[in-house]
């Protein structure tokens, strides 16, 4: 832990809405180490995209608006910098990838030109150097003939190899974080394990740390090191991916797991959800966000923000159970 | 793609061959003919000549073959309201100024309205939004004709570079052709700015800013290209519409175009002129669609250009 290369400190983000202001991310703080890998999960709306399109400072502002809260990357402030300086961690120390591969890449431009434009922005080369970059990467990520396919547009690839495609842009600057936004989300399943192991083998060879962004489970326990549990615009439960899978602390991480539906079970057991909606994040609610939700909330659990509670070093978990006085559960 | 232009050639010749026949025989049916509004007296003989000058004493579906076999070679035969000259005459001596006229009112309105569109977009719900857009509403509402005249007496009276009217310099073309381009202008920048707010929010302006790209490359290489499709679309139309040059506008301005002879021909019962000019028209209306449909496939690779059988 020695090490930092990424660091968010009670981050908040508000978009302001005719209704009122969305409290999309309610303070969350984690760290990223060099070379590590960090999953961000949640369901859908629980703000995990937000802080990572908060990293890159790609939150549309208005509405969006970080309203309290540091990032910083290699002990830098990314909220001091100027619009030029954030432009130049964007692609260049930062890379991204987003969820749809077939939205993601424009399909007026070949594939060529979108691979190399970032690299020509951010470092004095030519273009023939940065189209031969461009060929290694996308020989990287398992893109035959990547010489002719420089050419070609997005329309005339599958959805898988324009999320290669997205992978080799990303890394075309030698970036040191890599954030992937529900990489396997719009993808064939087949598809998606070859991605995770793409993403696998890219960290070994290039040592990019990673945060990948998603909601399948099964992704996470492949690929990540340690996993950030989000609920309603705060990380719930943090620990490495053992931690996570073996000693799940909070009711809302354990509901997350018992809903994976298994191959080896019993079919005639209905699956598992979660029951109830996450809170309306116009007026969260005064105590624990997921009190509505949860089997064993108690009395306290209205009233009253849980304290954040250290199980490890690398283990904490945000829930009134874990206070001493609380009957256990589990 | 030759295979593709040929054929697209073929269907060019036979939409213009349609227009023509529609045309010529619409024009028939009305009641009354040319030599009933010119001046030809009373007396029969004068008339019968001049029917026969003009090929009118034939039967109909005779007139209509010889009016095409001189169409193919480019004869579009004498004018009715003029003694001396031909219509072709005609419009070699007012096409130009209209051209050029034209070509001016399409380069104002096309790069204003596009940067206009451009700005009120990338600022949109700002001031300059706004301003666009009231401009935009004043461009369409205000008749061109009445922009010419308020340019005249405003603009052209005081300031001696302008001149008030009539052909020749570079000069003459600015006035008229703001004042034409105005109305355009403010379509264009509507459509441009409409869709790029639309395009601003995809997901490959997203990645492209994850890249580090500055906002004006954003813009002009992947909002822009992909913003300006729809204005493409309009352009066809727009461009035989300004090339034709404009009755009121060179009216006005005492501009020596061919805007006046689609009005007047009208009137006059001019078959000659009213054929030539809606064969200028439709030549220049299919061969803009034919260029707009080219742009297509170089703007948006993933539009094909070819025939079904490629």
């Amino acid at each position: 832990m020695s090490e930092t290369l990424l660091e968010i400190n009670d981050l908040a983000v508000s978009f302001s809405t005719q209704g009122g202001e969305v409290q999309a991310v309610r303070g969350v703080s984690f760290a990223v180490a060099p070379g590590e890998t960090v999953a961000i999960v949640g369901e859908s709306g629980c703000g995990k995209s937000v802080t990572a399109q908060s990293i890159m400072r790609l939150i549309p502002e208005p509405p969006g608006r970080i309203k309290h809260g540091s990032i910083h990357l290699n002990g830098k402030d990314l909220a001091g910098l100027s619009d030029k300086q954030m432009r130049s961690v964007r692609g260049k120390q930062i890379g991204m990838i987003f969820q749809d591969p077939m939205t993601s890449l424009n399909p007026t431009l070949t594939v060529g030109d979108q691979l190399t434009e970032g690299i020509l922005t951010h470092e004095n080369i030519s273009k023939s150097e940065a189209e031969k970059k461009a060929v290694e990467l996308l020989n990287l990520v398992g893109i035959a003939n990547p010489q002719e396919r420089l050419k070609l547009y997005p329309h005339q690839f599958s959805g898988g190899m324009r999320q290669r495609i997205m992978i080799a842009m990303a890394l075309m600057c030698k970036p040191s974080l890599l954030i992937a936004d529900e990489p396997t989300t719009a993808l064939d399943v087949t598809i998606q394990a070859q991605i995770i192991d793409l993403f696998k083998e890219i960290q070994k060879k290039t040592g990019v740390a990673i945060i990948i962004i998603t909601h399948d489970l099964g992704v996470v326990a492949q690929i990540a090191d340690r996993i950030n549990v989000m609920y309603a615009g705060e990380i719930v439960e943090s620990g490495t991916v053992k931690e996570i899978f073996y000693e799940p602390q909070h009711p809302y991480t354990r509901g997350l797991l018992t809903s994976v539906p298994r191959l080896d079970g019993d079919r005639s057991q209905p699956l598992i959800p979660i029951a109830g909606t996450p809170p309306d994040l116009f007026s969260p609610p005064e105590g624990c966000a997921f009190t509505s939700r949860c089997k064993y909330a108690m009395e306290v659990c209205r009233a009253y923000d849980p304290a954040v509670t250290h199980l490890s070093d690398r283990h904490f978990t945000k829930c009134w159970l874990q206070d001493e006085r609380a009957e256990k559960p589990f | 793609m030759l295979k593709y232009i040929l054929k697209r050639f073929a269907w060019m010749v036979l939409t213009v061959w349609i227009i023509i026949t529609l045309t010529f025989f619409l024009m028939h049916a009305i009641p009354g003919d040319p030599l009933d509004v010119a001046d030809v007296g009373s007396s029969d003989a004068a008339s019968a000549n001049l029917a026969a000058y003009y090929n009118l004493d034939q039967p109909l579906a005779m007139q209509y073959v010889t009016y095409l076999k001189n169409v193919v070679t480019f004869d579009f035969g004498p004018s009715m309201t003029s003694r001396s000259r031909t219509v072709n005459d005609m419009i070699e001596s007012g096409f130009p100024a209209s051209l050029q006229l034209g070509l001016a009112t399409l380069f104002f309105s096309v790069i204003s309205g596009v940067v206009l569109g451009v700005f009120a977009a990338l600022k949109h719900n700002k001031m300059i939004d706004y301003l666009t857009m009231i401009l935009a509403v004043i461009g369409i509402s205000i008749p061109n004709f009445i922009q010419s005249m308020l340019f005249i007496n405003y603009i052209a009276v005081n300031v001696e570079f302008f001149p008030i009217a009539r052909w020749g310099t570079y000069r003459h073309v600015i006035l008229p052709a703001i004042a034409l381009a105005s109305g355009p202008m403010a379509i264009i920048a509507r459509l441009t700015r409409s869709n790029m707010l639309e395009v601003l929010t995809q997901d490959y302006i997203k990645t492209a800013k994850a890249k580090g790209l500055s906002t004006m490359k954003i813009v002009v290489k992947h909002a822009l290209r992909n913003a300006l499709l729809p204005v493409v679309t309009i352009m066809g139309a727009l461009t035989a519409a300004v090339l034709t040059g404009s009755f009121v506008v060179e009216r006005i301005f005492s501009i020596p175009g061919i805007g006046q002879y689609f009005v007047n021909s009208i009137s006059n019962r001019d078959y000659p002129m009213i054929m030539a000019t809606t064969v200028i028209y439709s030549t220049i209306l299919v061969v803009m669609m034919f260029i707009v449909d080219i742009l297509y496939g170089l703007i948006d690779p993933r539009i094909k250009l070819h025939s079904k059988e490629d």
